[in-house]
């Protein structure tokens, strides 16, 4: 057992140094369009070339709604002029009444993952909190298989139909106060399988979804920041030219 | 899959004789017809009554490895595809006017058959005579109402379906009695950030002694969505609906495409879709290695394979774009091109990767305390691997080897030189094994892609060709066939999946069962399972 010790140490440290310092290695983030500014060359075919949604037109700019963008690259690649791409990824948007932090949040902060239909990739980058190069439990946060002691609920997938009251039951097991987080274009949006007949549009469909956090997956580094957000040590993302369309934020109001 | 004409030659059948005639020698009553198909395929014509015989005399005589059902709705017929594989494809084939939806049930013979025939009534509304267990197992009775068969083409996707029957609570069809025995249930919300299934254990204290997982709480329904939509709408279905193996499933998806508008994918696109497949099959079995640490509770170890991992992405992203490799693979080739500097750079990273993994595995085989949860526990015999048609490296770990880059080879890997990761026991250990030794290999295969790599484009026009086809990818969880039929718009009418983690969830109680509940996320961890690509 000696061996796993010396193999440990002799590993050092390779945890990455966010949120203290920013994170630029490469590979952490596959980046997301960005909305052209007012007089900013822009070439509004490329609307044409998303096939989410996640790109529209408005006064000859293209605007970007992030919870749409499912990272197919079309309107970078193999078109005339690409759209501006934006590295990073600090994506995470806040409910504006969730912004208050509850004092149960500023100690340790416990996490409930959900699966409502998730192809794996989210989940995949959930796990990776726990490793070393992320680290979550440095920061305070910690996953809990139960519920009851969850502050936290991280969703992923677009709520299929079998995985509904589920959902709902993880929900109402988890004690007040509490946060849902929507993570990766399926659970803000429906992403390419919701809505349908089988699935609904995101958690929003069933919850009342505090943050959402775009992208397909969102990588280790955004859901971090999102938990950050959430404990109130970082800023939520402030986008210019994002646009909340029917991917947003439920308007039910927390019991 | 465009029929051929004049009889070529297909690979010889596993004794050297030509199947061909010997199938019509067997069944003369039977087969009405036998056709060539695509380069090494056969399509057997079969009278509908003696759909088990012939499946019978190919899995249990010939000992072709059962890969799936595929049923195709016309607007006034039934067309049932068998899949049978080995050396060629061979597809089984039986037809029968729309009102008539009676089958006979060939999983008497051919048990891998029966999760595909479950499915099928489910889906379709066919009923299979002589199965014994049908209906509640995509669509559950708690969500949906009988008679509905959502892939049926009638099926209005709009209409408001009366949910949720009442006391409709899902329980095995039969439960153990005996006195002290009790049911364990588990899931479909439980331990960390598992996938969503659902296991009901039976036990009398220690001993599993019988297990039913319950899957498809994650049933999107991606292959009616696919339905109507064009090429690269469907697309990206094929690539998300399986993260983890997502790469290797689009592929499938192109290939079959491909197949269709008969292209050639210029050989440098061909190379490079190897190199990522691998890359992709390197980074899921780092998971699942680090995964099984974790189940054990060696920590440093899953630490030290995640750091692996971690790293394996953060490549993928740096030399595609995205790390899980999404929007890479198109119609056609790639959608973009990777500098040979970088390729260079990367499997010098690769190797490096390989040799600390190497370093992790001397020390597992090491300690002890990790042996003992992994030797002799969760078993899975050859036969019984055959029986339930296993895939991938599970089966390989049990002696039953069909890897299709070997069989079947695709996208150029006939040209690359690499040997079959095979053990015998069928345990835990020997799947670890197996999943250490494909990962080396991966590397090794990347390197040599890398050395033959030659300049050009990479990427082609791809016209779109009506018809159907069937392209097999062996995925880093097993083979994977993808079905596809274009109709004369280029529409998609038809996509069906076959997936290996399917048929590995059919097979997994067999390791569980007779093994102690502590063992059981152990099992679970070797087996490498993924619910999304299996619930679909």
């Amino acid at each position: 057992m000696s061996g796993w010790v010396m193999k440990g140490l002799a590993t050092g440290v390779v945890t990455t140094h966010y949120p203290r310092k920013m994170e630029e290695a490469p590979g952490v983030s596959p980046g997301l369009p960005r909305a052209t500014h007012p007089g900013e060359d822009a070439d509004v075919a490329v609307v044409s070339a998303c096939p989410t949604g996640a790109l529209r037109e408005a006064d000859g700019r293209v605007m970007v709604e992030r919870g749409r963008c499912i990272h197919c690259f079309r309107c970078l690649r193999d078109v005339a002029k690409p759209m501006p791409w934006e590295k990073g990824f600090e994506w995470a948007t806040i409910r504006d009444d969730a912004a208050y932090v509850p004092r149960a949040f500023q100690h340790a902060v416990y996490i409930r993952v959900i699966d409502a239909g998730d192809c794996g990739a989210c989940l995949n980058e959930i796990k990776l909190l726990n490793s070393p190069y992320y680290n979550m439990h440095r920061l305070g946060f910690f996953i809990t298989p139960t519920p009851r002691k969850a502050d936290i609920l991280l969703a992923v997938g677009p709520v299929t139909d079998h995985m509904k009251v589920a959902l709902q039951k993880t929900y109402d097991a988890m004690p007040t106060p509490k946060r849902v987080m929507a993570i990766g274009a399926c659970a803000v949006s429906g992403g390419v399988f919701g809505p349908s007949f089988v699935a609904g549009a995101g958690i929003a469909d069933v919850l009342p979804v505090d943050m959402n956090i775009p992208g397909c997956p969102p990588p280790p580094l955004a859901i971090l920041h999102g938990l950050l957000v959430l404990a109130g040590r970082k800023d939520a993302a402030c986008v210019p030219g994002e646009l909340h369309g029917t991917a947003g934020h439920a308007e039910s109001v927390r019991q | 899959m465009s029929h051929s004409e004049h009889s070529r030659t297909i690979r010889p059948a596993p004794d050297g004789s030509d199947l061909m005639s010997q199938v019509q020698a067997m069944f003369p009553d039977a087969i009405e017809g036998v056709v060539h198909t695509g380069k090494d395929g056969l399509e057997i014509q079969c009278r509908c009554e003696a759909l088990p015989r012939v499946c019978d005399w190919l899995f249990n005589q010939k000992k072709f490895y059962f890969a799936g059902l595929i049923v195709e709705e016309y607007p006034d017929r039934w067309h049932l595809f068998y899949l049978f594989t080995g050396p060629g494809i061979l597809l089984v084939k039986t037809d029968a006017p729309l009102e008539d939806v009676t089958f006979p049930s060939i999983s008497e013979a051919v048990h891998a058959a029966d999760w595909h025939e479950r499915e099928a009534e489910d889906l379709y509304g066919l009923t299979f005579e002589g199965h014994p267990l049908l209906g509640n197992f995509i669509l559950h009775d708690d969500a949906w109402q009988e008679g509905v068969a959502p892939m049926r083409k009638d099926f209005d996707q709009e209409a408001a379906l009366a949910n949720r029957l009442p006391n409709c609570e899902w329980r095995p069809r039969r439960t153990l009695t005996a006195p002290g025995a009790f049911i364990m249930p588990v899931g479909p919300v439980f331990a960390g950030e598992a996938e969503s299934v659902y296991f009901q254990m039976e036990t009398v204290g220690e001993e599993i002694i019988r297990i039913f997982p319950r899957l498809f709480f994650k049933y999107r329904g991606m292959e009616k969505l696919a339905e109507g939509c064009a090429i690269d709408e469907a697309l990206l279905l094929a690539e998300r609906f399986a993260g983890n193996t997502a790469f290797a499933h689009v592929l499938a998806f192109c290939l079959a495409v491909e197949q269709l508008a008969d292209m050639e994918v210029p050989r440098r696109a061909r190379l490079l879709r190897i190199f990522f497949a691998e890359l992709e099959r390197l980074r899921h079995h780092l998971g699942v290695i680090a995964g099984i640490c974790n189940s054990t509770g060696l920590a440093v170890a899953a630490s030290q394979v995640a750091i692996l991992e971690e790293e394996v992405l953060r490549l993928s992203g740096a030399l595609a774009g995205h790390r899980y490799l999404f929007g890479l693979a198109i119609p056609g080739g790639l959608s973009r091109d990777v500098e040979d500097q970088a390729c260079r750079e990367a499997i010098i990273r690769v190797s490096d990767i390989i040799r600390r993994l190497d370093g992790i595995k001397h020390t597992l085989i090491n300690t002890s305390s990790f042996l003992d949860r992994l030797e002799e526990v969760g078993m899975i015999t050859r036969d019984q691997a055959r029986g339930f048609g296993l895939a991938g490296p599970v089966a390989r770990a049990s002696d039953y080897c069909n890897d299709l880059r070997q069989i079947q080879p695709y996208s150029g890997y006939a040209s690359l030189d690499f040997g079959l990761a095979c053990e015998t026991e069928g345990d835990g250990y020997a799947r670890l094994r197996v999943f250490l030794a494909e990962a080396g290999q991966s590397a090794y295969i990347m390197e040599q892609v890398i050395v033959t790599l030659p300049r050009g484009a990479v990427s082609a026009p791809c016209k779109t060709v009506p018809g159907q086809a069937l392209a097999g990818v062996e995925t880093p969880c097993g083979a994977a066939w993808h079905w596809l039929r274009l109709d004369d718009h280029g529409i998609l009418a038809r996509y069906h999946l076959l997936t290996p983690s399917f048929a590995n969830w059919h097979g997994f109680h067999l390791a569980v069962e007779h093994f102690a509940f502590q063992d059981f996320p152990i099992i679970l961890a070797t087996f490498g399972l993924s619910v999304a690509e299996s619930d679909r």
